[in-house]
């Protein structure tokens, strides 16, 4: 295999947006190819990840409308991705399986969505299609349902009363609201305290509305190329050192998902890869879709022991100066969550914290990270490690 | 190829039997159907009716609810006697009174027809729990 670089990132602001899913991606791609010194005429595929287009905007199959818009050569390949919250990441991992194989040397990859546009009910239904739609979505079971479970579970088997467990919960929220307040691309830039995470509305037994990431449109691009072609072109290339992926089926067949067996062993896959571990990684961005979901995903990945993830909150150790920093771009809680391109919003931010370029926000020395994303209930699990 | 079908598990499902596999190579009961055993992927399976008790291990109170169903209600994980964990609805809870005292409940397993959901391919079946 080649070692592959990250040449250009390109981001959207997340939130509601009047832009077209083809004028959303289009934004950010153009970004990540202006960043990337390499010429549109170079790109040889376009991966592009977008869930819920088919739904939000009546747009299936928009690859070729994407590669179009682009002006990209008619021969240029472009194929849509799906994996729910992760649909960006799983992207990105096989676009660097391509440069990687050496079949293609510069590669477009990236996501997009819009949500908003869809209102709360049709969007939590859609969301929903991500469950087993057989066995599990006639339950009426919701996103912040599954992860409401995950937190009444984790109470019971970890024996931590419910109100301390929100309470780290809600710390959870607050400090990715702080790191979000300091991304000027971030859907919430304010800051929040644990009342206000405590005193808003229920979603669904024990999370309230600030325990939940929000319904958000936007786009994130990267450009991938070659090591020899990444150091002609740009000065601070940021290589893919180790990529995983996990899958597995409905939630009851998972059983006690406390331990997430698909994102233990893609995590595992990408630590592998790279000849890295959890005491490595100097900065993550992680899917903290719901506050309990950081909390549980922080220890899958190995930063803390099962049942011990929520004392970090206390003592500070993921925040920004932390023994690990987690989610400094605001994370999917502040930064906002438009599901198909989240993924690769997340290496946008791992590759701005390689180079430097993060300011208020910056983790200091950061050399490794990680990016961490679960789609549906723990499905599709991608992790890439990133470095310099 | 299938021992036991979605539409099959469904039908019977409505008549309150809960159906399941039993793997001959190791024993242990997968539920709801797949085409092989959840334990060991062997594809020697049996077709069993299970007993439809089992106690709750996780739930929600859902209050915000996807387009076409009515919040709130109990949405819950159950742990069968056979060992598999089932998906469905606890219905004999006011939502309002249910608390994490739920967890460890035992429950038996009836059904409940949900045709309010667009997109699914058909009415649903879904393992309606009643706590005793």
């Amino acid at each position: 295999m080649r070692k592959v670089a990250i040449a250009g990132v390109g981001m959207t602001k997340f939130g509601a947006s009047e832009k077209s899913l083809v004028e959303l991606f289009t934004e950010a791609a153009l970004e990540a190819i202006n960043d990337s010194g390499i010429k549109p005429g170079n790109v040889q595929a376009l991966f592009v990840g977008n869930c819920l287009g088919d739904f939000s905007e009546g747009q299936a199959n928009i690859g070729g409308f994407l590669a179009s818009e682009l002006g990209l050569p008619p021969g240029v390949p472009a194929t849509r991705f799906e994996g729910a919250c992760a649909t960006a990441s799983v992207a990105v991992r096989d676009a660097f399986m391509w440069v990687a194989s050496g079949f293609y040397d510069v590669v477009l990859v990236g996501g997009v969505e819009k949500i908003l546009n869809m209102g709360t009910p049709m969007a939590t239904r859609t969301f929903a299609m991500a469950s087993d739609s057989k066995y599990e979505v006639f339950s009426g079971l919701t996103f912040p349902g599954v992860f409401a479970m995950l937190a009444h579970m984790y109470s019971v088997k970890y024996n931590i009363p419910l109100p301390k467990l929100k309470e780290r919960m809600a710390r959870v929220a607050v400090k990715n609201h702080a790191n979000g307040a300091k991304n000027p691309l971030a859907q919430f830039q304010k800051e929040i305290d644990v009342d206000t995470v405590l005193n808003s509305a229920m979603i669904s037994d024990p999370l309230q509305l600030y325990d939940c990431c929000p319904f958000s449109d936007g786009a994130a691009a990267v450009v991938l190329t070659t090591e020899e072609i990444a150091k002609k072109v740009i000065d601070k290339p940021v290589y893919i050192l180790g990529t995983g992926q996990g899958s597995a089926g409905a939630l009851g067949r998972q059983k006690d998902y406390t331990v997430m067996q698909s994102r233990i062993a893609s995590a595992r896959q990408a630590y592998d890869m790279a000849g890295l571990g959890p005491e490595d990684i100097d900065v993550c961005e992680l899917h903290d879709c719901f506050t309990i979901a950081e909390i549980v995903a922080s220890e899958c990945l190995g930063f803390f022991e099962f049942g011990k993830g929520s004392d970090a909150l206390e003592t500070g150790e993921t925040e920004i100066g932390g023994k690990i920093p987690i989610n400094p771009s605001g994370g999917l809680k502040a930064k906002g969550h438009p599901i198909g391109a989240t993924g690769a919003a997340q290496v946008y931010e791992i590759v701005k914290q390689l180079r430097g370029e993060c300011k208020d926000r910056q983790v200091e020395g950061a050399k490794i990270g990680m990016t961490d994303t679960l789609g549906g209930d723990a499905g599709t699990i991608v992790n890439l490690i990133l470095g310099i | 190829m299938y021992k036991l079908n979605y539409s099959q598990y469904f039908e019977a499902l409505k008549e309150d039997k809960l159906l399941g596999l039993k793997c001959s190579d190791c024993g242990s009961y997968t539920t709801p159907p797949k085409v092989c055993c959840e334990n060991c992927a062997g594809m020697n399976l049996e077709m069993v009716q299970l007993s439809g008790k089992g106690e709750i291990k996780t739930y929600t109170v859902t209050r915000v609810a996807p387009q076409g169903l009515k919040a709130p209600y109990i949405v819950a994980l159950v742990e069968l006697q056979e060992g598999p964990w089932l998906m469905g609805n606890v219905v004999n809870v006011d939502p309002d009174e249910a608390t994490i005292e739920l967890i460890g409940k035992e429950v038996i397993v009836r059904h409940k027809v949900v045709t309010e959901l667009d997109y699914t391919g058909g009415e649903g079946v879904v393992p309606a729990f009643y706590v005793q």
